[in-house]
């Protein structure tokens, strides 16, 4: 079978009706009689609500109805259903759907307008009578820790949400036997997700029907439909959720929330089409960011810059609530050792209620601060023993074949760690090599002889992407002999529907655009999950494999029979079945479908099934580990504290290449991510009194063009053997190594005044205090 | 509030009335009355650029602008970018050529703040683009496929003249 599809680098699919304008996001889908909704949210970090007056927002012409918790009626009784349940969870404390008694962050939502249409809502919003008394409010995760802080909510003895640990090997001999000791604090922040499309939900209520659809701008149908049924206690077939075209997901739309379930509750209690679309002020006070960790670091290392262990403690702002289990700690800490062969580690990790939105993952999750944690650890053992970076890395790297690599770390679920394929080492070179580092030292010293400081960083890391265990597949041949293939799964501009058509396309002999894809639906035939943790190629993808194998393996099996043939002896080219070397005798697909289809006393045919179609499942236990080195150049102005980016290289490992042009897209993509959370993204609340500071894209900065370095990527594939096709994930590649990267650079220019840089985001003013510190030093 | 006035302005060739309130945006106008969802809107504050759609012959920001100030006006928005027949218009070949959207919800924007600025500078150099883009916010694609699919276009559209 020619793979012809598979790899190259087509068009997207998704592209013609997104340029066009022709799109269909969740605010673009129009209902005759669909109600606008408001939300009225808290004003303060921390208050009991004293009494809420509706009377007059009710009282607007247009109108049509306003609840608070109490309206919604005894099904709103309970609070929202804990996504990921986990035994480490010390306080399981998820909202209700509607603020009872207490809002305990700014934007926390208390009373829902539905008017005929928003601006009216938020007329009614204005109207609303709302006292609240202050409580005391804490918003620094160290403070909220502390003997005596004040509660984030009332009801609660302590802050702790929850305590992690990871270990594995002996951490004591490590430390004993180590000829150096370093120990580094670091102060890690990443602000919200940003996405461009704000959150949306469109519920359509069938009250006589007994069913309700759901068009939500989320990353998990299959997970908004079973929160929304067990909360409502009602079957799962009858909810519909379908996520349309989605703007942007990058981690916090995997989340249900709760405005999904006022929105579903409030449709069908008024039995009209109900709408919310998020405004973007509301997004900073309502969406889950990933904000602060603090960690402390130690690492035991020989003299030849040999890591034998790390042990960390880290401190996490969880935010209010607990609506997602303790994904977002988790993954900062399952990275370790990263692609490092470290014999030893143990690290404890503390998940601290705070007054502020919760936290759930963000592009990378927790990765990108494990990553910068370990990747900062390999530098100071660099500097501090006078050894070269990469030097460090090549002595500490699991080598090619060490794989499978088992880091002596076990996986909650019981699964033992294991890095499955790759090669460290080629990565790194190929950055290195990519990046002309050997004449590095000129060009430091050209930049220096007009008073500019030139770094260049290194970063590099593995990542525990597509994540088990399923999402599923379903291919069929049409009667026209259409090739269609449906997955639940859905995407926010990964280039999904492309991906599933080139891997299917090869079976049948098509291209991908001739090829129908469905995606994100409940009603599809096959299970889903959810698109996160760069895991939907590497886990849909060999399901789309196994059934389209499968329906062309029927559809030759059916063919050879009636050819009189041997299944070897035919091929499929354009939609056909032909025998080999023998001209003019074939069979389409659409004939041997329609066969299969059969009809009223018009037999399938024996020994058959009916219809040409199968759904499939490739289930897998493991995750797969995508893997690579950035380098980066970088010239800081020490005078202003600016940065400029110069040129970025990425030498990447995410296994079989399904289409290169999207994979170049997810890294370049990735990346400038994690150039916004090293220099820019700053989600700041004022620690007195929990108020955001900053709540427009004006305040909080996002990357531009302007400020974007060119960004030059290299593949190198190492297929996985954990899935048949040996797709690893691309999705959060480019952003985990990001923040690290642009860091090392920064401190490697500032490496003559001895400026040490443990913390981001990094704003020319705190980058000019670090290098104050020592200027004066250096004059005094 | 509840006043409305009468507007009109011509969209894509195509004439559009409606009686309104004062402070609706020209983006819901555009979007919620005629029907034009291909313009989108990403922070209503005229920040992100996504609303961007071209207002007698200049990119303008739908969301910072009230429907009742663009009365009399010509506009293009996505919709209209194309040619009658279907045929691309350079920027959106492009765009799709060089991987300059991922999701899509900034595309819009992107494309007519482009569009419109070929007219004026047919030879824009890379840092140009990166200038005038720097008003449009994309999450997804890092700019580099943008900046590329400017070029692009401004190449294409110079060889048609």
């Amino acid at each position: 079978m020619g793979m012809r599809n598979l790899g190259a680098a087509v068009h997207r699919i998704e592209d013609d009706r997104l340029i066009r304008g022709k799109g269909k996001y969740v605010d673009d889908i129009k209902i005759a009689g669909t109600l606008s909704a408001a939300f009225l949210r808290s004003s303060e970090a921390h208050a009991r609500i004293k009494s809420i007056d509706l009377a007059a927002a009710r009282a607007i012409p247009g109108v049509v109805a306003v609840y608070a918790l109490d309206d919604l009626g005894p099904k709103a009784s309970q609070r929202m259903v804990q996504a990921y349940p986990n035994p480490a969870i010390k306080i399981d404390v998820t909202p209700y759907p509607l603020a009872k008694d207490e809002v305990c962050y700014v934007g926390e939502p208390i009373a829902v307008v539905i008017a005929e249409n928003r601006y009216l809502a938020e007329d009614g919003v204005q109207a609303i009578g709302l006292e609240l008394e202050s409580l005391a409010c804490v918003i620094d995760a160290r403070d909220a820790l502390k003997p005596g802080a004040p509660p984030v909510q009332t009801a609660f003895s302590s802050n702790l949400a929850a305590t992690l640990n990871w270990k594995f090997g002996d951490i004591d001999q490590a430390f004993t036997d180590a000829d150096h000791i370093f120990e580094q604090e670091y102060f890690q922040h990443r602000g919200g997700p940003h996405f461009m499309e704000c959150r949306g939900i469109l519920a359509q209520p069938d009250v006589a029907g007994g069913r309700l659809t759901i068009w939500s701008s989320t990353q998990s149908p299959f997970l908004v439909r079973r929160y929304l049924a067990a909360y409502l206690e009602r079957e799962e077939s009858s909810i519909r959720v379908l996520a349309p075209d989605v703007g942007g997901g990058f981690g916090p739309k995997a989340v249900h929330y709760a405005e999904e379930l006022v929105i579903a509750m409030v449709a069908e209690k008024l039995d009209r089409p109900v709408k919310w679309i998020e405004d973007r002020r509301e997004n900073f006070v309502s969406t889950n960011q990933q904000r602060d960790q603090w960690w402390q670091v130690q690492v035991a290392c020989r003299s030849n810059g040999h890591i034998l262990g790390i042990r960390a403690q880290c401190i996490h702002d969880n935010g209010a609530y607990v609506p997602y289990g303790v994904l977002l700690p988790n993954t900062s800490i399952v990275p370790f050792p990263g692609p490092y062969a470290i014999g030893a580690v143990d690290i404890e990790f503390h998940s601290a209620l705070t007054n502020a939105v919760p936290t759930t993952p963000i592009r990378g999750a927790g990765r990108p601060n494990a990553t910068f944690v370990i990747e900062r650890t390999v530098d100071t053992i660099a500097r501090e023993l006078g050894l070269d970076r990469a030097e460090v890395r090549r002595l500490n790297f699991v080598r090619k074949d060490q794989f499978p690599y088992e880091t002596g770390a076990k996986l909650p679920s019981g699964v033992s760690v294991q890095y499955d394929s790759g090669d460290y080492h080629r990565t790194l070179e190929m950055a290195l090599e990519a990046s002309k580092k050997e004449s590095f030292e000129q060009r430091r010293q050209a930049a220096a002889q007009v008073g500019k400081w030139r770094g260049l960083g290194i970063a590099s890391y593995n990542e525990d992407s597509g994540l088990p265990p399923y999402e599923g597949a379903t291919v069929k041949i049409l009667p026209s002999g259409r090739v269609v293939v449906e997955v639940g799964s859905c995407a926010q501009g990964q280039g999904l529907e492309t991906i599933v058509a080139q891997i299917a396309a090869d079976y049948f002999g098509v291209q991908t655009h001739e090829i129908l894809v469905r995606t994100g639906d409940t009603d599809l035939p096959a299970l889903a999950l959810s698109t996160v943790g760069s895991r939907v190629a590497a886990t849909v993808g060999p399901s789309v494999h196994l059934a389209a194998q499968a329906v062309r393996e029927k559809a030759l099996k059916l063919a050879a029979r009636d050819f009189e043939a041997s299944e070897s002896d035919l091929e499929i080219a354009d939609g056909r079945i032909a025998i080999k070397g023998v001209p003019g005798k074939t069979v389409g697909l659409g004939d041997l479908s329609r066969r299969l289809i059969a009809n009223v006393n018009l037999p399938v045919p024996v020994g058959f099934s009916p219809g040409l179609e199968a759904t499939a499942y490739h289930t897998t236990t493991r995750p797969v580990y995508a893997n690579g080195s950035n380098v980066c150049e970088v010239e800081v102005d020490i005078d202003t504290g600016e940065v400029e980016l110069l040129d970025y290289w990425v030498a990447h490992d995410c296994g079989t290449i399904i289409n290169p042009r999207l994979v170049d897209g997810q890294i370049i993509g990735g990346v400038v991510h994690g150039i916004g959370n090293a220099l820019f993204e700053h989600m700041r609340y004022d620690r007195a009194t929990g108020q955001p500071l900053c709540n427009n894209l004006g305040e909080y900065l996002l990357p531009l063009a302007t400020e974007m370095p060119q960004i030059h990527v290299q593949h190198m594939e190492s297929p996985s053997p954990v899935n048949p096709l040996g797709i690893k994930g691309a999705g959060e590649g480019g952003t985990i190594p990001g923040i690290a990267c642009i860091i090392s650079a920064i401190e490697d220019a500032l490496r003559p005044l001895g400026v040490k840089i443990n913390e981001y985001p990094l704003s020319p003013e705190r980058l000019l205090e670090l290098i104050d510190e020592k200027r004066q030093r250096k004059v005094s | 509030m509840s006043e409305l006035h009468a507007v009109g302005m011509t969209i894509n060739g195509q004439s559009y009335r409606a009686d309104i309130e004062a402070r609706m945006t020209l983006a819901d106008f555009v979007r919620h009355v005629c029907g034009l969802t291909g313009t989108h809107v990403g922070c209503e504050h005229g920040v992100c650029g996504a609303c961007t759609l071209i207002a007698d012959g200049r990119a303008t920001r739908s969301c910072t602008m009230y429907a009742v100030q663009a009365h009399g006006s010509v506009l293009t928005t996505v919709e209209g970018l194309a040619q009658p027949d279907g045929t691309l218009h350079p920027v959106q070949q492009a765009f799709t050529d060089f991987n300059g959207l991922q999701c899509g919800f900034c595309t819009s924007g992107m494309q007519m703040t482009i569009a419109a600025y070929l007219e004026e500078n047919p030879s824009p150099t890379e840092r140009e683009i990166r200038e005038l883009i720097s008003g449009n916010i994309c999450r997804c694609t890092g700019y580099q496929g943008i900046v590329r699919a400017a070029l692009d276009a401004a190449q294409k559209l110079r060889e048609s003249r």
